[in-house]
């Protein structure tokens, strides 16, 4: 009978449009305002600069514009500083000066964030940001930027514990390569004041350095060759 | 007829003569898109008309070209993978394996067991996504508005949020990385896949029921826009299309790359390449691609996901030139990178498959209606996108 297929079809969509009513799985729209989806797992929006403590001083990004040269819409800007301030692991390193990310034109691919090798840049879930001033309002400067590590870790709760994981590791060596080369220092300027008896200047600033973040004696000198 | 009222040289078409030798009516000609809600983007489609009848058609395009081909060439390989996404924006899966594959290639990266699974088990996903959005999209273009459509779009946002779940993005995913993919997927991630899998039987058998054996669209699709066997070969027509006009050739039975001899799935043909059987083959194939997912699904490995020899940063392959090919959900996608050994490709260059899978739509659309062009364009399954680049 002709039209027999389309009284069918119209009773897949009654089915369906009356299904809406008692099943959850032919009504999978929200009233977004008033309710929202939870987030899925490993969801991204725009880039943000992760600090331990003070969002100032403990920025983890260094200025190694990594991720300035690999982002392929250009869109991250970085000035780097005159100064060094010590990062984590007591060593000194330089700071963005000026680090600003123009949302306008970030496509959201987190090539950034795989290309930093500091775990400093992360993704954001934050996707409310209407602006009224299109220029201004979506160029995100550091202070726009920076989120503390504990909203980084609520955001992505596995991916926070691999990175700390990462940079404890990483602290845990630089200590350990900063401790061998201390001692290292010390038996070598023991031995050197047996051999010469040499004057103290060489020696004193060793304690002082020991007391202070171990690492900084390690970085300005490349490890001596006894350090092995 | 006076000679003013006449088409412009360039289409070289006379309107229908009476019995007396003198000519009907006049021809018109109709400058359809670039935003029409039917081209499917930013297309046009210049058609000369007589009466309702199509005489002459002319595709034009170029109306979202982003120069994505010589941008890629002066940025490194990783960073023209999330531009890849955009090519085709149904099928971002596809195509970052495809230009993955390429590179691996050109590098001679091995990729992880468990990553070409996953690699699979994504593929087959976007293709299933792609060819439901498809089939509602060229439905509402024979006038079922939005119903049909809707229902598509339903099924395919449980797709696009186990994307996003593990990429990070519904539609932009950049997942796949040179040897591997990006991120790993774990055990709930397979166990919703499995679930949306076995639940897409059920969605097709509904949707089926609701428009394969509908009276209005046998009457729209079948023995509309016919392409035959040769000049579908002879066009270098690749895909659902082909397949339609009762060629079997599918790239993963073909060139079977990645890990696509393991599975166990047919090639759906058509046989007369019409309208009707490009719906076909795509209905089918979509069940083909539920036996591969459950395959995948149930033999994934464990292991690492990246090859421990691949690099992000400073990545420099060898000199030499590559051409990579997939079937993507809409033909064979195609890259062709020459490298020099710098970061970034000397040459790189697409094969798209929308973009020449649309070179047959005037042989297609001569002698039919302008209605029925319209449906034509729909089930030739073009994305702007990839047709510009």
């Amino acid at each position: 009978m002709l039209g027999e297929q389309i009284i069918k079809g119209m009773a897949v969509t009654a089915k369906n449009f009356f299904g809406s009513y008692v099943s959850k799985d032919r009504l999978t729209t929200v009233q977004y305002p008033e309710e929202r989806l939870p987030q899925k797992g490993n969801t991204r929006q725009f880039p943000m600069l992760v600090f331990d403590g003070d969002p100032e001083k403990g920025l983890r990004c260094v200025a190694c514009t990594i991720c300035e040269k690999e982002c392929p819409p250009q869109c991250i800007f970085i000035v780097k500083s005159k100064d060094k301030k010590p990062d984590y692991k007591g060593q000194p390193q330089l700071y963005p000066a000026v680090f600003d990310i123009d949302v306008s034109v970030c496509m959201s691919c987190s090539i950034c964030v795989e290309v930093c090798p500091f775990e400093s840049i992360k993704m954001n879930t934050e996707f409310e940001l209407s602006e009224p001033d299109r220029f201004e309002g979506f160029l995100l400067h550091k202070e726009d930027l920076a989120k503390s590590n504990e909203y980084y870790s609520k955001l992505h709760p596995d991916d926070a514990r691999d990175s700390d994981a990462v940079l404890t590791a990483e602290k845990a060596k630089a200590e350990a390569k900063a401790k061998a080369a201390v001692e290292a220092k010390l038996a070598a300027d023991a031995k050197a004041k047996a051999a010469a008896a040499n004057p103290a200047p060489v020696a004193t600033p060793i304690p002082a350095k020991a007391t202070a973040p171990a690492a900084p004696a390690a970085t300005p000198n490349p490890p001596p060759p006894a350090a092995k | 007829m006076s000679a003013a009222t006449m088409p412009p040289p360039s289409f070289q078409v006379k309107p229908k003569l009476d019995a007396q030798g003198e000519p009907l009516g006049e021809l018109l000609e109709i400058s359809m898109g670039p935003h029409h809600p039917s081209t499917h983007g930013v297309f046009r489609m210049d058609v000369v008309l007589d009466g309702e009848e199509v005489v002459k058609l002319k595709p034009v395009f170029g109306y979202l070209h982003r120069n994505h081909e010589k941008i890629a060439e002066g940025i490194s390989y990783l960073s023209t993978m999330p531009y890849t996404d955009r090519l085709d924006y149904f099928c971002s899966m596809t195509n970052n394996w495809a230009y993955a594959l390429t590179i691996e290639k050109l590098a001679g990266l091995p990729v992880p067991e468990r990553a070409e699974y996953i690699r699979v088990i994504m593929a087959e996903l976007t293709r299933l996504q792609n060819h439901t959005c498809l089939i509602g999209f060229f439905v509402q273009d024979m006038g079922a508005l939005g119903t049909p459509m809707m229902y598509a779009f339903r099924e395919r946002e449980k797709i696009l949020d186990l994307f996003e779940s593990v990429s990070g993005a519904r539609m932009m995913c950049n997942y796949m990385r040179f040897g591997g993919v990006r991120v790993d997927v774990n055990d709930t991630w397979l166990a919703q896949a499995h679930k949306v899998t076995n639940e897409y039987a059920k969605f097709l058998d509904e949707f089926e029921e609701f428009l394969t054996a509908n009276e209005i669209l046998l009457a729209r699709s079948q023995f509309v826009g016919v392409i035959p066997k040769d000049l579908a070969i002879s066009a270098a027509i690749t895909g659902p299309m082909l397949r339609a006009s009762g060629v079997n050739y599918d790239l993963r039975k073909v060139d079977k790359y990645g890990i696509y001899s393991r599975f166990d799935f047919k090639v759906p043909l058509g046989e007369h390449g019409d309208i009707y059987d490009r719906y076909m083959v795509r209905v089918l194939e979509m069940r083909e691609s539920l036996k591969i997912l459950q395959q995948a699904l149930r033999d994934i490995p464990a292991g690492p996901v990246m090859d421990p020899k691949a690099k992000l940063r400073g990545f420099r392959p060898k000199p030499g030139e590559v051409y990579g090919r997939i079937e993507g959900p809409k033909g064979e996608l195609g890259f062709y990178v020459i490298s020099d050994g710098s970061p970034n490709p000397y040459r790189y260059r697409i094969r798209p498959p929308s973009f020449i899978n649309l070179t047959v739509l005037e042989d297609m659309c001569l002698g039919h209606k302008i209605s029925d062009a319209v449906v034509i364009l729909g089930s030739v399954d073009i994305v702007l996108g990839e047709v510009d680049r």
